[in-house]
């Protein structure tokens, strides 16, 4: 496995549950609207967003209802002034700040703190 | 092995079909599952389900979807559900039901709600191979079974409501179909002689066989025991591979007999208005096989459930009665709109009748009238559009004149009487048993501003759905009153409809989303970033009008990129596990060796799943994100381009062989179809587009399932608009005659682009025929007449998208910044996803499922991310 990360401008950090800020790419790779997946130490995967206000959010990649990795190609909107992405297989939302579903509300997925630095 | 009584008093269940399971929930809501012990006994190998949707199976339902019973609930209530277990024997006296599994249960109360069984008549090889009746999923299986594998010919005997069904099932199943009815008309029951004759024409239009007011006799078979045929009454033999009876049901009243209750002359246990047995206190019967206090077998199931209600509130000591029901029905298949309701056949005394009659477009509408002018009841055939504002004023004096009524919408005088002229008390959903009052107080009081929340909030519309389309008006209705605009737009960001923000993209020539949001969008989603709903239906519109407002026609270029479902973004199609899969163009199915070759060594080469579409092509499954690129690298190399397969765009046009090789063909099928396929590639439009061309009018093509079809005539070609397979088929309209070559793509490039311009988001050509105002007279007069001058735009449209034309995969793999995408992860693009992993079957890979469950992720870390 490779993780390795280009040294540029910007980077997109997320803090992972030991504290750390965990460096997962730069901030030019990622596209208002559109997410990216990274893969986390443990094995995780994480989907990383940018809006267009260039506000960051970073949730767990794995879609809770079909448990493919897929919630990074999901599209992404706002609902009630809360950020979501959609997921792309069967089109449940998510919040990006809190990772509750917002179509079940007993649903979620892990939401991580980001930041570009 | 007995179970005692305990301290809890007990009560049992005969039977979990339809009026149980509403029993059981009756049960729960008064509480009294908590102050007794519940215990069902089940005979069918699955707990209730939805037998009055049993034909949707057909259509695509599942038996899981057909399912009523939630297992959370009969846990929650601590319900002892005992499928499979039917009960075999009562003993009154010491008060017990011994069921098939030798398990008695001890009852202070027993509730019988058995059913019916289908009758069969007494004829000789009744029960030979290729004999069936239809009742039961298990049923449905097995005649799915025998017609796909031993029949291409079926008869119904019984041409009432459940035979039509059974006979449009039979028909959706592929088999030339009979129908055989001994009454001199088609449902009998529901129907009078002028509604039947209109009715029998549009049922034999569909391609039905009917045989009415003749008898079946014998069932005729082989050496074997197999049906080969039916002998008639009238002395002729039907030739058919096997037979449904749908000839009437019977009540299962077999056990309440052996334990000695009371039943009636033709059968249905006794019942008073509490649904209690006459014969025995502690004896319930409810549903299709209790005669109740009105002398009558309920066959239906709304009266079933208000049975249910009744028995369980006097269980609980309060006041209930059923002292009868409407008999109200609707025809729910065979695209045929038949209803009845009330006194349809005027048997009250001084009733007039008030009728409509068009044999040529097999219309029949009566309305039966009181001498007060009370409506008591009716019958529609061919258009029954109001038969749930219709059903709901039986009773009352209507509003307008009945004359007005009957008259079809358009005609001079004609009235639509709309559901806000109906009284509170009136009923619209007459299986649950609600009332406008409570549609409107879902609304009021309840908040509920859309019908599927008030189908829950209220439950109307959940069983026959029959009263779904006046609930819609209804609720629309009363938002509206209540100051609510009835929001017609896009979604929560636009106000607009899909067809005026394509105006307003092709007037002001906006190419930025981004822009129409901030300047057009509703005010508190201006500046956001918008949702999934709208995202991809502007990115689809700037696409399809690209040329001409002089956006960039690559659809993953700038800000286009974000706007694209996941499909459009890595140009190919998500898959249950996040594989994707790659469909090249194969233009109208026509492929050389070489090619077909190219294909067999990438498939195996990267190891994918190869499946023959339904669209004349081949798919390949189980491709990885980074081995898309790869995979279309060599595509391009050999030939091949995308095949859309992911947008909503161009599909395929099918062909058929046509003239160069069938002895039947009169123009070269083959060549038009790759002519019109490579002419409209890459169109996006408001939904997926399909076509198909045919080299004469036997139609191996089937065109006229298409979007656009073409069939060949000797004079050139004919073209056929609006047809649809998928959920809702709809026979393709005929648009024009014997068309040259360019007049023929002429018309096609006027058609789409008046469909892209008009339709709205996910509108096939078919949903959009029937919605326009005008429908296919309108659209004929826009793109032959060319009634509105616009023909011209239309075309120049259509010649912008065709020479503009790039493929999208040569585009994407030649340029390093568009691969870039094409990653499994941003931080290690060479570590494929973990969780999309296969295992084989039948020589080829399958996704492994199991692993989508459990993932990656550790044990102990259920919170998170797992949906239950
Ligand atoms: C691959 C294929 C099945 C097959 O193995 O044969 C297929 C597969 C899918 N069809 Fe289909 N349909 C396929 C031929 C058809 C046909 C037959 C035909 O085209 O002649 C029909 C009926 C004809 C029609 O469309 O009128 C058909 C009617 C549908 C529908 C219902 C459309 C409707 O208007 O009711 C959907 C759902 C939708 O589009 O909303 C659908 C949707 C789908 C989706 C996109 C469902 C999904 O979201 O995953 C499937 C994805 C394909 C994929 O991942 O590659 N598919 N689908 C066929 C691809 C044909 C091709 O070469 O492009
Ligand atoms: C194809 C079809 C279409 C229909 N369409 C409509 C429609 O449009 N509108 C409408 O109102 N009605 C319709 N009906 C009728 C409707 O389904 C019935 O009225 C309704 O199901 C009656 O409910 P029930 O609970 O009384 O009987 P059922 O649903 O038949 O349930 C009785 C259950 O009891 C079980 N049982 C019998 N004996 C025993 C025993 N000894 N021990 C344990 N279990 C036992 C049976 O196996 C069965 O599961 C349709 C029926 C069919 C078959
Ligand atoms: S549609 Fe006509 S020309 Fe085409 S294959 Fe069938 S019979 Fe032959
Ligand atoms: S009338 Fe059957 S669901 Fe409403």
């Amino acid at each position: 496995m490779t993780l390795a990360v280009e040294t540029t401008d910007l980077k997109v950090q997320l803090r992972l549950a030991d504290d750390d800020w965990f460096t997962a790419c730069d901030l030019s790779a990622l596209t208002p609207g559109r997410g990216v997946a990274a893969l986390l130490p443990d094995g995780r995967q994480v989907a990383l967003f940018r809006d267009r206000a260039d506000r960051l959010y970073a949730v767990d990649n794995r879609d809770p209802f079909t448990g493919a990795a897929v919630l990074s190609r999901g599209l992404t909107g706002t609902h009630r002034n809360r950020p979501f992405v959609a997921s792309p297989l069967l089109k449940q939302r998510f919040d990006l700040v809190s990772g509750e579903c917002l179509d079940d509300e007993e649903v979620r997925v892990a939401a991580y703190e980001v930041r570009a630095a | 092995m007995t179970t005692a009584p305990g301290a809890t008093p007990t009560i049992v269940l005969v039977g979990h079909g339809m009026v149980g399971q509403r029993f059981l929930e009756a049960l729960a809501e008064r509480g009294l599952t908590a102050t007794h012990r519940v215990v069902v006994l089940c005979e069918e190998p699955r707990p209730a389900y939805d037998r009055v949707a049993l034909t949707s199976y057909f259509s695509g339902r599942t038996a899981e979807d057909l399912s009523m019973t939630d297992m959370g609930f009969i846990e929650d209530h601590g319900i002892e559900l005992y499928v499979g277990d039917p009960a075999e024997t009562i003993d009154r006296e010491a008060r017990t039901v011994t069921a098939r599994s030798g398990r008695v249960f001890a009852y202070d109360t027993l509730v019988l709600a058995t059913g019916s069984y289908p009758f069969v008549p007494p004829v000789p090889n009744k029960d030979a191979t290729g004999c069936f009746v239809y009742r039961t999923i298990e049923d449905l299986l097995a005649i799915e079974e025998y017609a796909r594998t031993r029949a291409t010919t079926g008869a119904v005997v019984g041409g009432g409501l459940l035979g039509l069904e059974a006979a449009g099932a039979l028909k959706g199943l592929g088999l030339a179909t009979h129908i055989v009815e001994f009454a001199p008309r088609l449902m009998p029951v529901q129907v009078d002689e002028g509604g039947g004759a209109a009715l029998l024409r549009t049922i034999a239009g569909m391609g039905l066989s009917v045989h009415t007011g003749v008898g079946t006799q014998e069932i005729v078979t082989d050496a074997s025991g197999t049906v080969t045929g039916m002998k008639l009454s009238d002395g002729s033999e039907l030739p058919t591979d096997m037979v449904v009876f749908s000839a009437g049901v019977r009540p299962r009243d077999q056990l309440a007999r052996d334990c000695g209750l009371t039943v009636g002359e033709r059968g249905g246990i006794t019942v008073d208005e509490q649904c209690r047995t006459v014969t025995d206190p502690h004896v319930f019967a409810i549903g299709e096989c209790a005669l109740a206090a009105d002398g009558r077998v309920y066959g239906l199931v709304a009266p079933g459930y208000e049975q249910a209600q009744t028995a369980a509130a006097t269980i609980a000591s309060d006041e209930a009665a059923f002292v009868g029901a409407d008999l109200s029905t609707k025809l729910k298949l065979l695209g045929v709109d038949v209803a009845s309701f009330g006194d349809a056949h005027g048997t009250t005394a001084d009733c007039l009748d008030v009728v409509y009659s068009d044999s040529r477009a097999g219309l029949y509408k009566k309305l039966v009238i009181g001498p007060d002018g009370t409506l008591l009841g009716g019958i529609l055939v061919g258009d029954a559009d109001a038969y749930g504002t219709l059903r709901a004023l039986t009773g009352s004096v209507p509003p307008i004149s009945p004359e007005s009524l009957v008259l079809p919408a358009g005609a001079d005088s004609g009235a639509q009487l709309g559901p806000s002229a109906l009284p509170d008390e009136a009923i619209i959903c007459s299986c649950h048993n609600v009332s406008k009052g409570a549609v409107r107080g879902a609304v009021t009081e309840h908040e509920c501003t859309t019908v599927p929340e008030v189908k829950k909030c209220t439950k109307a519309g959940t069983g026959c759905g029959s009263c779904v389309k006046v609930l819609g008006q209804l609720v629309n209705a009363e938002l509206e009153a209540s100051g609510v605009e009835v929001d017609k737009g896009l979604c929560g960001c636009f106000a607009q409809t899909r067809e005026e923000l394509y105006e307003i993209v092709l007037a002001l020539r906006i190419t930025s989303y981004q822009e129409l949001l901030d300047r057009y969008g509703r005010e508190g989603a201006r500046g956001g970033d918008g949702c999934e709903t709208c995202k991809p239906a502007v990115g689809s519109i700037i696409a399809s009008l690209a040329p001409a407002i002089g956006a960039s026609g690559y659809v993953l270029d700038g800000e286009q990129a974000a706007l694209q479902d996941t499909n459009d973004h890595f140009l190919a199609n998500l898959q249950k596990n996040g594989s994707y899969s790659v469909v090249p163009r194969i233009p109208g199915g026509e492929i050389a060796p070489e090619k077909l070759i190219v294909i067999g060594e990438i498939a195996r080469d990267f190891g994918l799943y190869t499946k023959i579409t339904g669209g004349q092509r081949i798919d390949m499954f189980g491709a990885r994100v980074e081995q898309l690129p790869l995979i279309w690298a060599r595509l391009v190399d050999a030939g091949f381009e995308s095949g859309h397969a992911y947008g909503k765009a161009l599909r395929t046009v099918k062909s058929c062989v046509g003239s160069t090789w069938c002895r039947y063909g009169v123009q070269d099928s083959v060549r038009m179809a790759i002519d019109l396929e490579l002419r409209y590639r890459g169109l996006r439009s408001p939904h997926k587009l399909k076509s198909a061309v045919s080299g004469c009018q036997r139609e191996c093509a089937e065109a006229q399932s298409k979007d656009f079809g073409v069939i060949a005539t000797v004079g050139g070609w004919n073209l056929y608009v609006g047809g649809n397979g998928g959920a809702t088929p709809r026979h393709a309209d005929l648009l024009a005659q014997d068309l040259s070559d360019a007049e023929l793509v002429r018309l096609i490039d006027r058609f789409l682009m008046f469909y892209i311009r008009t339709a709205d988001r996910l509108e096939r050509t078919s949903v959009w025929l029937e919605r326009i105002p005008g429908g296919l007279d309108h659209v004929r007069d826009v793109v032959v007449h060319d009634s509105l001058g616009i023909c011209d735009d239309l075309e120049q449209l259509m010649r912008a998208h065709v020479s503009h034309y790039r493929d999208e995969w040569a585009e994407t793999i030649n340029d390093p910044e568009r691969l870039a995408r094409f990653v499994s992860f941003v931080n290690a693009p060479d570590t494929p996803d973990p969780v999309v992993a296969f295992v084989p079957e039948r020589d080829q890979i399958k996704p492994d499922l199991p692993l989508l469950n459990i993932g990656l992720r550790p044990a102990d870390d259920v919170l998170e991310g797992s949906a239950r």
